[in-house]
């Protein structure tokens, strides 16, 4: 029985210890605050100054779905975009832009909604869940602007910001076709939808175009969030002997890369590629000194986010106007960061195909039908 | 004796409670931030002004029908892990009737929670009848029920009440409980008339549960079997009938969702969590209708008001999980503070 007591006296001391210890440490933190938080601090003073006479009163947040602003794709590629349109007018996080995060999709309407509570003049909603979100926020908040990327949205207060994301696909479809030894490829979507679906049908198209022969195994995760199930699904594609995926799916992609690479990590000889989506997901994968990452569909979210922004802050924002950002104008691309990977004939072919697209002589299919008129004509 | 043992029973919650916020001060202190400040953050979140308030009493709602649920079938002895899955069939059914009918309010709103409630029933029936006539564990039935239950109202959605999109249509005005009148008291907020169905059904818990023959048996049957047995009640009925209420009353709860929150249902990747958390509120509220009540506002609460904690307080998102999750441990925990409680109780003698 004493020793019991003591035990929880013991406890007791230890708990009171770790309050106390942690009260100091707090105090030297106090200062650093603002640095923990995300911002410069160093810039601080620069940017406070700056802050009035450059931006005015501007602010601009987002709202992520649940991926979040580091699931190393879409949402982070949008992170990024504001904190350059914030960098370049002086401001710092939390005071002129900033993000809320999503941890479930019942989240979306409250967060944009404090977000318009809070007197932020512009909102982002980034990715396409978001559309009925922002739709009825803005309906109900006509003073303020709002943005939604990855679909149409309808309001005057809103611009609908989206990618012709099947014409990059197609081009990582090129890239794949060219790469694959076992003529198997891969494509892991996230959820089956609309716009999974451009991403698909412009990838199948691509690698069909090259070589018709070549299979691709399509695989969705129905998650852009769930990193097991990519990881599960690619090891399922590698085991049957494809060699290079294609994944449109958010965070759950990281387990592609997680696969790939643990492939890789066993056997340094094996013949497996992964294409990232939305940023140049290089880093992903790289594996000592090789990299798994044969190249990205960049989709510059970041571009167009801070362009609107900017448009917004001059007074100019494209209120129910659909933006189509595309191959044109280098709204969607393919990265070139794998030199050793990317090799003068896939280059070549990538060039060619995409001179081809920009001039109208092919017309990159973005629906399953539409691809198959596509396949059949070829 | 018996006074201080329901002094306990009131303590125990409250001192978890406690435990968890001091603990996850400590965190955020740890952290190098301000706890006062996450907590007011917090604060304001949930009820810095109507909108907020009207927020989380939105998110109290189906927290308190997935805590009677849970609540119900522990009375009996049996704890339905698979509310979750009822939730999702609940709110699936609901919809379903929601957009393919077209009828005046009065009938098609209660016809729109009636389909709810006997979707997730059945839902429930599954597992109790295992029970009852074979003696299948029903943890292991219902976590098993809830993946069934996730991947075919994904099906359904896709494929029978749309034509391949991820989200069915909304339902028709006839069939919600969104309320503009609500909404407008509160700055379009999603609150809706659910909460007077929420706080019915706790009322009908309480009733079933302590005023009528039935929910003696229940009760006795979670109490002992051998001796209901022996008493002369039939304790495979009465697990059925279990598991069937409890299975209403997530039912409910996927209503409120799909009838009232959203008005649609869309392709889920994972499980909403209602139905999980509705076992650490049923915990924290000693499984009493009321006690329920309380603990749902309580976990509404958390789940709104940490929201704003990122933006405000400049906590990071990743930390507030932290911070709430510490504070669910604790009042789901309230085992070992019983178990303390009555170590230094008997010392005491």
């Amino acid at each position: 029985m004493f020793k019991n007591r003591w035990f929880v006296l013991f406890a007791l001391l230890l708990s009171i210890g770790l309050v106390l210890g942690a009260c100091g440490a707090s105090d030297d933190d106090a200062g650093n605050e603002e640095d923990s938080t995300g911002g410069d601090s160093s810039e601080n003073t620069e940017e406070e100054t700056s802050e009035e006479n450059a931006s005015g009163d501007f602010s601009v947040a987002m709202v992520t779905d649940v991926g979040g602003v580091d699931d190393k794709s879409f949402n982070q590629s949008a992170w990024e975009g504001l904190q350059a349109f914030g960098e370049e007018n002086g401001m710092s996080k939390g005071e002129g832009y900033d993000y809320a995060q999503s941890e479930s999709d019942a989240d979306y309407v409250t967060n944009i909604n404090r977000l318009v509570r809070q007197d932020y003049n512009l909102i982002y909603g980034i990715g396409y869940l978001l559309q009925p979100a922002i739709e009825e926020v803005a309906s109900q908040y006509p003073d303020t602007n709002f943005g939604i990327v990855d679909s149409v949205a309808e309001g005057d207060n809103i611009a609908s910001i989206t990618f012709k994301e099947h014409q990059g696909s197609f081009l990582a479809g090129v890239a794949a076709a060219k790469k694959t030894e076992s003529n198997m490829v891969g494509f892991v979507g996230g959820v089956d939808g609309a716009l999974i679906n451009k991403f698909e049908a412009g990838f199948v198209a691509g690698v069909k175009s090259v070589n018709a022969d070549i299979e691709v195994d399509v695989q969705y995760a129905e998650s852009f969030a769930a990193a097991d199930k990519g990881k599960l699904i690619a090891s399922n594609m590698y085991d049957k002997g494809v060699d290079v995926i294609y994944h449109a799916s958010g965070a759950t992609g990281n387990g592609v890369f997680a696969q790939a690479k643990d492939i890789k990590n066993n056997d340094p000889e094996a013949n497996v590629w992964v294409i990232g989506v939305d940023r140049d997901q290089y880093e992903e994968g790289a594996v000592g000194d090789t990299n798994v990452t044969l190249t990205s569909m960049v989709k510059r979210v970041d571009i167009a986010v801070q362009d609107v922004a900017t448009q917004a802050m001059n007074g100019e924002f494209p209120g129910g106007e659909v933006l189509e950002y595309g191959l044109s104008d280098d709204g969607v691309s393919i990265a070139r960061t794998n030199e050793e990977a990317m090799t003068e004939e896939i280059i070549t072919a990538i060039e060619e195909w995409k001179e081809k697209i920009t001039n109208g002589d092919v017309e990159v299919p973005s629906t399953r039908e539409d691809l198959e008129t596509y396949v059949n004509s070829l | 004796m018996l006074f201080s043992n329901r002094m306990i029973n009131i303590l125990i919650p409250i001192i978890s409670v406690v435990l968890g916020l001091l603990s996850g001060a400590i965190i955020m202190l740890v952290f190098g931030y301000n706890p006062i400040e996450g907590y007011a953050a917090l604060w304001n979140g949930a009820f810095g002004d109507s909108y907020f308030l009207g927020e989380t009493l939105r998110q109290v709602t189906p927290y308190i029908l997935s805590g009677l649920a849970v609540a119900f079938a522990l009375r009996t002895g049996l704890l339905n892990i698979g509310v979750e899955g009822q939730v999702f069939v609940g709110w699936l059914a609901s919809v379903a009737v929601g957009i393919s009918f077209d009828l005046p309010m009065i009938i098609h709103l209660p016809l729109a929670i009636l389909a709810a409630a006997l979707a997730g029933a059945f839902w429930g029936f599954i597992p109790g009848i295992l029970k009852a006539k074979l003696g299948v564990h029903e943890v292991i039935v219902t976590i098993m029920m809830n993946y069934i239950a996730l991947y075919i109202s994904n099906d359904i959605v896709r494929n029978v009440l749309t034509d391949g999109e991820d989200r069915t249509a909304e339902i028709a005005p006839s069939a919600s409980l969104a309320s503009e009148w609500l909404a407008s008291m509160t700055y379009f907020s999603r609150l809706h008339y659910g909460l007077i169905v929420a706080l019915f059904m706790a009322l009908v818990m309480w009733f079933v549960l302590n005023k009528t023959t039935r929910g003696f048996e229940l009760r006795s049957v979670g109490f002992n079997q051998n001796a209901s047995k022996y008493a002369g009640m039939s304790v495979g009925k009465n697990i059925v009938l279990a598991m069937v209420i409890s299975g209403a009353f997530a039912g409910l709860a996927g209503a409120m969702e799909g009838l009232g929150t959203f008005g649609y249902m869309n392709v889920k990747s994972g499980f909403t969590n209602i139905g999980f958390d509705g076992i650490a509120v049923a915990l924290l509220g000693a499984n009493m209708a009321l006690g329920v009540v309380l603990a749902a506002f309580l976990f509404g609460t958390l789940k709104i008001g940490a929201l704003n904690m990122p933006t405000e307080a400049g906590v990071p998102t990743e930390l507030v999980e932290i911070v709430i999750a510490l504070i669910i441990f604790f009042v789901a925990s309230s085992y070992i503070i019983r178990w303390a409680f009555l170590r230094f109780k008997k010392e005491g003698k």
